[in-house]
């Protein structure tokens, strides 16, 4: 057990000087990693920080019936009374043009400019909010209520909010499929700098081998090196992925506020991150092992 | 110990190197390999140690039949070998001490137990002194010894080696010629491929020649 750690200690110290030895391979390969994993993860947050974005708004499907400005009571109660019994309805709520004029004039802060108008040009509206998660329900409503009488004018207001959440998950699907295409560039990349150093290394194998070493012990230093390097790329790829989301929320911050997103961009989570540097590992040993088991072959006796 | 039997080495291309090879090194015998160049007595010792395989025949080494040992089976066979190579082999990006402790390394000795052995070996060879050099620093004699040292530091059961003389003046041909026979008295046995019968000719030991691939006497 002693000596099994002991030769893992050693595989362990070797890659690590392989790694140092000669800096400049290891850190091209160490920049092209980091580059290959730093577009999915930001595709990947930028989806996420959208989702976060239309979470805040209001993603429930919300219908709003515009009402003729010279509406009686009466009528207004008899639309009142058909929107609660249709079954596409959960709620409704009357917001008078009293009430919605107030409303504007706290939220757009445009009271003097609304006093100017001397008038209230808003109609009544009725705010329908329709069963979660089934809005082609309320869109069967809005197209129906359209034709009532009195009725100005329907509107779907989660339309946009609906089309938003598709562009999240487009965004999604793409960070993945671009994720497993640059994770095969990944273990290409450390593939061919195993076989380098396994070229490199010829003399050093060769004999290893004619001394006696299993093709384990032989094995083990380049496994090392090839999880140390996808390490060390995913390390240094969560760090590009901070400096541009450091750099877009400075140039961004402007135009955030003005979306109402609060605090800018979000980076990685600290599990997000653990995960890129774990991946990145395996794929580096993934690599390594296959680079490895095709070259000690030609080692074998004749 | 060692054990051929109607042993054939045909390369590629229809160059047979060993035809109907029989002998037997018996356990703690000293045995000479000599013939021309050719002859096939570095064939016959890569035989031994499953670099090559045996077109046809048998090799039987410690009672272990060679032909039914699997690639997985070569590394723990190995161990039982010391190796002397013509080209010494030795890694020059390396120290001596590092060069004579691979073979520890790779059973997995604890460092202490490993640095003590690394020196009786190089202290044999008469290259204590050396062991912080680069095997660029010394001279092709001395590279030779580091190569009998890395192959004796295990203490293996049998010795191959091949023309481990070749490259040394008379004086340290002695001192390794007295090392095998040291290395023998202690129940080792050994192979050597060489030239230079002359230098062994003080441990008497049996004499196979080989020509054109097949043992004369």
């Amino acid at each position: 057990m002693t000596r099994w750690l002991a030769s893992h200690g050693r595989a362990l110290r070797d890659a690590m000087d392989r790694l140092r030895h000669p800096l400049l391979p290891t850190a091209l390969s160490v920049v092209v990693i980091a580059s290959a994993l730093a577009l999915p993860l930001l595709l990947h947050l930028a989806a996420r920080n959208l989702a976060m974005f239309s979470g805040q708004l209001d993603a429930e499907p919300q219908l709003t019936l515009f009402l003729d400005v010279n509406i009686t009571p009466a009528d207004t109660d008899v639309i009142a009374r058909r929107l609660a019994k249709h079954p596409a309805t959960t709620r409704a709520r009357l917001v008078t043009k009293t009430e919605a004029m107030a409303d504007l004039r706290n939220s757009a802060g445009l009271g003097s400019s609304i006093d100017d108008l001397g008038r209230n040009p808003l109609p009544d509206a009725f705010v329908v909010t329709g069963p979660e998660g089934d809005p082609t329900r309320l869109e069967a409503l809005r197209d129906e209520a359209a034709g009532w009488p009195k009725v100005e004018h329907a509107q779907l207001d989660a339309l946009w909010a609906r089309k938003l959440a598709a562009t999240v998950r487009i965004g999604r699907v793409a960070a993945l499929l671009l994720a497993i295409l640059l994770g095969v560039a990944l273990t290409a990349v450390t593939f061919n700098t195993i076989r380098l150093q396994i070229l490199g290394r010829r003399d050093e194998i060769e004999l290893s081998k004619l001394i006696g070493a299993t093709d384990a012990f032989i094995r083990r230093p380049f496994l090392y090196f090839g999880l140390l390097l996808g390490a060390s790329g995913g390390l240094a790829g969560l760090g590009l992925v901070a400096l541009s989301v450091a750099v877009l929320n400075h140039q961004l911050s402007g135009a955030l506020a003005l979306l109402g997103g609060a605090g800018g961009l979000s980076g990685p989570a600290l599990a997000d991150a653990a995960a890129v540097v774990g991946i990145a590992a395996f794929l580096g040993w993934l690599g390594a092992a296959l680079s490895v088991g095709r070259h000690l072959r030609r080692f074998e006796p004749g | 110990m060692i054990r051929f039997d109607h042993v054939v080495k045909r390369y590629p291309g229809g160059q047979e190197a060993l035809r109907q090879v029989s002998l037997e090194v018996n356990k703690g015998e000293m045995v000479l390999l000599t013939g021309h160049s050719g002859a096939g007595k570095t064939t016959l010792l890569r035989l031994a140690a499953a670099i090559e395989r045996p077109t046809a025949g048998t090799i039987t080494v410690g009672g272990q039949n060679l032909s039914r040992l699997g690639n997985r089976g070569i590394p723990y066979l190995r161990r039982n070998f010391g190796l002397v190579f013509q080209d010494h082999k030795l890694l020059y990006d390396r120290s001596v001490f590092e060069n004579v402790v691979l073979p520890l390394r790779v059973t997995g000795f604890g460092a202490r137990e490993a640095g003590s052995r690394v020196r009786a070996a190089l202290d044999k060879v008469g290259l204590l002194a050396r062991e912080q050099s680069n095997p660029v620093e010394l001279s092709g004699g001395e590279q030779q010894r580091v190569c009998i040292a890395r192959a004796i530091v295990h203490r293996p059961a049998i010795l191959l080696a091949d023309e481990p003389t070749g490259n040394l003046d008379p004086e340290n041909a002695r001192n390794i010629v007295a090392l095998f026979e040291v290395f023998q008295q202690v129940g080792a046995t050994i192979l050597v491929a060489t030239h230079d019968a002359d230098a062994f000719r003080g441990s008497a030991p049996r004499v196979i020649t080989l020509s054109a691939g097949a043992v004369l006497s």
